[in-house]
């Protein structure tokens, strides 16, 4: 293999991580800087700088990792570049300030896998993450890349690969949780009408607005996808494949075009893949910016270039799809786990997670958590791992609440339950479901009613207005929810928010409808004294909602510890806060518009927020 | 309105029906937004309703029938920022810049959107302005945000 000997040529290979998350936070200027130096320092031709796609670690981006050996370096800049060269790749001494230490204890921690974001985790579908390039497809290939499809296609028979994934028990990673070989088969059996061909689809809508995991495996390691769907298109007997991406994400656009273009450069996607006589290519759509249209029958309508609106099924997708033929669609992380199940075999991922999920699921974690970042975990782990282990706990010493899984679909998952085993059923039986994979982590500074309101404006919004319990029940909804917000709800308010859920769960046209209300059911169920306490006494405990706080400053506190600083008045908003330096500072109720900036910028805890 | 682009735009997919979706979304990243002229052109050289063309570009959130500012800022209203203070970001830029979310200010230099999640939760709460993002933000870092881009 030629990668092979250019891959000796260089001592020293530096993964420099080119995820969202971390090009935000100046990744590309490291990278630069990176080069630069090793260039200056006569390293070229003994260090290698690599562009990866994202590493997980987001929170402490940009990230740098050094093979061999996996030295886990964070939170650079450009000014530690010339140190950092000149001691570890020209000395050979690690730099241990750059390393990451964790927040409790300040040792640190050079081994990527010694840390605990990382322990936990078990790599599937994010097999590659922070190892390759993913607009080489030479390097996913040095990785085992590609040979599940070669099996595939040269060695087993399509009713093989079907077993195969029907064994597994993989179910799909879009929400519904559907068993991925059982819907194959229903593909598999169903006839195309009028002469036309069968299709295969990967949405990549992912429409939960705060999570990003599809996005991650699209940008990091495209061709994952790609040879999912080639080795799906021979067991179902498709000719055409579709990845449709959401509007938002150009950079997981612009490797997958690149990837697709190399698949077919290779003669591994096209006419008569690796001779074996099976024909299959894949085209990209991209989403235009509505949640709906993540649900699969919106998904098709907007594919063929009409309003991305649900319909009633049946039929389903698989016998009435795209073009009127059958269908598949899956989600891009259940494609990505499909060739290292016919690479690995069935049994092996069987044993993976607990008695009906199986394998493992990749979760955006985020919200008031530590190690903010993307995590791959075996199903049937706790969520107490993930948040305390894995997340490393909540910053600044504040107190865990809940956890929300599932988006806007699922729901809140409280405190007394984080022993819950991670799987689909036990979310259900919580209130809450898998989902796509969003894991936001709330304290005792988040307000649930907050929450659900959220939620709830959100799916109100993307409701797509085609039936009326959607459309009309989750705006009456929402309005119960800001009234309560805003201190004016009432005690029938709660019995009234019941009965409409009930209903709107009934009577919806989608998934998008039947789940709208879940957010706000688990937190009643769980959290009803926070909307009583938003009823009764007026109050909103974790003091989000702007209404019902009112700000007063500890005139002792301002004038005897803060001297007087004046902070808080210079930034004030409205012109609220009277005094002068050195003496004590009050609102002026009536003018203050309850920003809260006053309360963040006092260094000396005067300001008080009840 | 550049013309010829618009018809380029339009020749690249061979008047495909199917392909409105994807050709309003050029002209959207074309003109930063969807020129009536232009809609109109397309439902001519298309051959598809000037209805149909109007319902498909108001219900996608990607399209806009306004001009947006030439700074535009998008606040991200995504749950990981909802939960770390996006909506008091979002006040605060709206009082800085006296406008109200959706709108471009006068002058023409800045307009003020939300969006949802634009992944890097890790930094939230962010905004983008432009194709930069700033993250991790609280209300006292935006006035210097701004004025990175104000001249
Ligand atoms: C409102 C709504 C939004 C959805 N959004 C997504 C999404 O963003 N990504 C996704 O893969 N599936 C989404 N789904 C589920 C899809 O309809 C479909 O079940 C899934 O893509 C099938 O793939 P899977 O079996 O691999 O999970 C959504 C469903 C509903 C009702
Ligand atoms: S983007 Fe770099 S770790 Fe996620
Ligand atoms: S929610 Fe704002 S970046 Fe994800």
């Amino acid at each position: 293999m030629e990668e092979q000997t250019s891959e000796k040529t260089y001592r020293i290979h530096l993964m420099v991580c080119a995820g969202t998350g971390c090009v935000s936070n100046n990744s590309f200027a490291v990278k630069d800087a990176l080069k630069e130096e090793i260039k200056k320092q006569g390293l070229e031709n003994e260090v290698l700088v690599v562009t990866t796609g994202c590493n997980g670690f987001c929170e402490r981006g940009p990230l740098l990792v050094v093979e061999p050996g996996k030295i886990f370096y964070q939170q650079l800049t450009i000014k530690d570049i010339p140190h950092l060269v000149e001691e570890h790749f020209l000395k050979g001494r690690p730099v241990e300030k750059l390393m990451y230490s964790p927040p409790e204890d300040k040792t640190p921690i050079p081994v990527l896998n010694d840390i605990a974001f990382f322990k936990g985790q078990v790599l599937i579908a994010l097999r590659n993450r922070g190892l390759i390039d993913p607009e080489k497809i030479d390097e996913y290939i040095a990785r085992d890349g590609y040979t599940g499809m070669a099996k595939a296609l040269t060695e087993m028979t399509a009713e093989e690969v079907l077993e195969e994934v029907k064994q597994s028990g993989l179910r799909g990673r879009g929400g519904g949780g559907f068993p991925t070989g059982l819907k194959w088969e229903f593909v598999r059996r169903a006839s195309t009408n009028n002469g036309g061909i069968k299709y295969i689809v990967c949405n990549g809508d992912e429409g939960d607005p705060g999570a990003f995991m599809d996005r991650s495996l699209l940008e990091a390691d495209p061709h994952s996808v790609i040879e999912g769907m080639v080795i799906g298109a021979k067991a179902i007997g498709a000719q055409q494949g579709i990845v449709y991406v959401r509007n938002e994400y150009p950079l997981a656009l612009k490797r997958l075009n690149i990837a697709l273009d190399a698949a077919r450069e290779y003669g591994l996607l096209g006419e008569n893949i690796l001779d074996s006589g099976f024909d299959f290519d894949i085209k990209v759509t991209r989403g235009a910016g509505a949640f709906v249209c993540g649900e699969e029958t919106a998904l098709l309508a907007s594919i063929e270039g009409r309003l991305g609106e649900p319909r009633p099924r049946p039929p389903f997708p698989a016998e009435k799809g795209l073009w009127g033929q059958p269908t598949c669609v899956n989600n891009v992380e259940t494609w990505a786990n499909i060739p290292v199940i016919i690479n690995r075999g069935a049994d092996w991922y069987h044993s993976i997670g607990t008695e009906t999920s199986k394998g493992t699921k990749v979760f955006s974690l985020v919200g008031k958590i530590n190690n903010t970042g993307l995590v791959e975990v075996p199903m049937g782990i706790s969520l107490k791992e993930i948040v305390y282990d894995i997340g490393g706990g909540i910053p600044g010493g504040k107190e865990f609440k809940a956890v929300q899984t599932g988006g806007p679909s699922g729901g809140c998952i409280p405190k007394e339950k984080i022993d819950l085993p991670i799987d689909y059923e036990s979310l259900s039986e919580a209130g809450s479901m898998m989902g796509s994979g969003g894991m936001v982590v709330m304290d005792e500074e988040t307000c649930m009613v907050d929450v659900a309101r959220y939620f709830l404006s959100f799916t109100q919004d993307e409701s797509c207005g085609k039936c009326t319990p959607c459309r009309e029940g989750t705006k009456e909804m929402l309005n119960i929810l800001t009234k309560i917000t805003e201190g004016k709800g009432t005690e029938e308010d709660l019995t009234l928010l019941l009965e409409l859920a009930q209903s709107i769960k009934d009577s919806a046209l989608c998934g998008l409808g039947n789940t709208a209300p879940n957010p706000v059911l688990t937190t009643l169920k769980y959290f009803r004294e926070e909307y009583e306490a938003h009823i009764k006494d007026k109050k909103c405990p974790a003091h989000v909602c702007r209404e019902l706080n009112t700000y007063t400053i500890d005139e002792v506190a301002c004038v005897n510890v803060g001297k007087g600083c004046d902070m808080c008045r210079r930034n004030c908003a409205s012109d609220a806060i009277v005094g002068e330096k050195g003496k004590a500072h009050t609102v002026i109720q009536d003018k203050c518009i309850k920003c809260g900036v006053c309360y963040d910028v006092c260094r000396f805890g005067a300001v008080k927020v009840d | 309105m550049n013309e010829e682009r618009l018809t380029e735009i339009l020749g690249k997919y061979e008047a495909d029906q199917s392909a409105i979706i994807a050709v309003l979304q050029d002209i959207q990243a074309e003109f930063g937004y969807l020129p009536k002229d232009a809609i109109l052109t397309v439902s001519k050289e298309m051959n598809i309703p000037l209805s149909r063309v109007l319902s498909l570009a108001t219900f996608f959130n990607a399209f806009s029938m306004e001009p947006k500012g030439r700074h535009p800022i998008n606040v991200c209203v995504g749950t990981a920022c909802h939960v770390r203070g996006a909506q008091l970001i979002l006040e605060k830029l709206e009082r800085e810049l006296s406008i109200s979310s959706g709108d471009t200010t006068q002058d023409g230099d800045f307009s003020l959107d939300e969006v949802r999640c634009v992944g890097c939760c890790g930094l939230a709460p962010v905004i983008m302005v432009g194709d930069e993002f700033h993250g991790k933000l609280t209300q006292t870092k935006i006035p210097g945000v701004l004025k990175k881009y104000q001249k």
